[in-house]
């Protein structure tokens, strides 16, 4: 079912080209949603998907595009999928479109979406895209719940909610780091898990 | 034909609107009847939430109509008027510069261990978007029993914990009359009291807006009940 160009095209992007930390797309979103590790799950899924079918689509209708109005046309698909996941989120899960609100609509924003419909949407076909899509929403997801979990867990003491930092700790004088919460950390945790990242990978550095 | 020509690129673009514009309005009238059905019950859940009530997905409207009995509007003189209580849009009500003209709806709820509390909905100003919440009032017209917020978009981990209990729970027992005078509940710093000798919460730290924007919403919408919770407080049961 998957040749080795298709392998290549669904996990490249998993660690050799991750969208996040190697092509550093998708940065604003990382910054908004990961104070907490529930709504970047769902963040990620729902990026996941959305870009998935607006690969398709792009992919399906690649040939009949204007090459003029190319960026209109993959903005259009993508804002038409966005409002479509909003609605189904409303009406079936709206307990979670609440905790998102406005983020589910600030997906179209996401620099990754437009990134990849133009650079491997618009010159593969339907299968392959929906390889591409997936495998970056799942390497994206991954950062999300890497840095929404350290986020959590020393912003807040708890991980989706729950407690796990225990009462003695705070009893010895342990205290949330409050600045975990705000947007620079996430910035500084997404330069730590590329530091890391970087000097596993030897061929990524820079000369 | 031509895929560069200004024609293609013209009738492309109006097609491409008038499909996905019709793509939408369907996905739109397909879910609403569900999502006005979800967005009514979540007015339910929060309205027992404010007297500490959880219910659940499936049983919301039930557990809703044992609770609350009684809906009614009165007017900033305490005086019933006509309307439905549950289909009163506070955010358009706190706009009326007119205070005689809003419709103030109270929630009667009837708990198991026979005491009846009167929720009254609020609705303000937060940071980043509006706030609103419910507070329940015991018969005394003065004591708070429970009060429930939310928000729109407020900071997560800041300004958002007004919806966590940590800081809804603060307000159960506060009096909203001191020495006979209405003074709402203040939203102050740890180690700051309120001037006017009012009760008062503790505030989020670093949600310093959003708290102060409680704070003002509780002020500016409770005031406009203090005739009617002034006849709780002299006896007048509904």
């Amino acid at each position: 079912m998957l040749s080795k160009k298709n392998k290549e095209v669904l996990f490249n992007p998993f660690s050799k080209n991750n969208p996040v930390i190697v092509q550093v797309l998708g940065i604003c979103s990382v910054l908004a949603v990961t104070a907490k590790l529930e709504p970047a799950i769902v963040m990620g899924i729902s990026v996941t998907a959305v870009l998935a079918f607006a690969n398709v689509i792009i992919s399906l209708i690649r040939k009949t595009i204007p090459t003029n109005i190319r960026i209109i046309v993959q903005l259009v698909v993508v804002a038409a999928l966005v409002i479509i996941v909003d609605q189904i989120l409303k009406a079936y899960n709206y307990e979670v479109s609440k905790a998102l609100s406005v983020f589910i609509g600030l997906i179209i924003t996401n620099c990754i979406l437009m990134g990849r419909l133009e650079a491997f949407a618009l010159s593969n076909g339907p299968w392959d895209s929906f390889l591409d899509g997936v495998g970056n929403g799942i390497g994206y997801a991954m950062i999300l719940v890497v840095v929404g979990f350290v986020r959590e867990l020393l912003g807040s003491g708890t991980v989706f909610g729950f407690q796990v930092i225990p009462q003695s700790f705070y009893d010895m004088g342990y205290m949330n780091n409050g600045l975990m919460i705000l947007p620079p950390m996430a910035l500084i945790t997404v330069a730590c898990i590329i530091w890391v990242h970087r000097s596993r990978n030897k061929d990524l550095q820079e000369k | 034909m031509n895929k560069q020509s200004n024609t293609y690129t013209i009738l492309y673009s109006a097609i491409m609107v008038v499909v996905v514009g019709a793509v939408l309005a369907l996905t739109y009238m397909a879910l609403k009847p569900k999502q006005d059905e979800n967005i009514a019950n979540d007015k339910r859940m929060q309205i027992l939430s404010a007297v500490h009530i959880a219910a659940h997905d499936g049983d919301v409207k039930s557990v809703y109509d044992k609770y609350v009995t009684e809906s009614f509007v009165v007017n900033v003189e305490g005086k019933e008027v006509a309307g439905d209580a549950f289909a009163v849009n506070m955010a358009a009500e706190v706009k009326k510069s007119e205070k005689a003209e809003r419709a103030l709806p109270v929630f009667v709820c009837h708990l198991n261990d026979g005491s009846v509390k009167y929720i009254l909905p609020v609705y303000g100003a937060g940071l980043w978007g509006p706030i609103w919440g419910y507070v329940a009032v015991e018969a005394d017209g003065t004591t708070v029993y429970g009060a429930y917020f939310s928000h729109q978009g407020e900071t997560p981990g800041l300004g958002a914990e007004i919806a966590k209990p940590d800081f809804q729970n603060q307000f159960s027992g506060k009096e909203l009359y001191k020495d006979g005078k209405f003074r709402s509940i203040d939203v102050m710093k740890a180690g700051q009291k309120p001037a006017d000798n009012a009760d008062y919460v503790n505030a989020i730290s670093g949600g310093t807006v959003t708290s102060k924007g409680v704070e003002a919403m509780l002020k500016s919408c409770l005031s406009d009940y203090s005739a009617f919770l002034n006849q709780l407080k002299n006896g007048k049961t509904k």
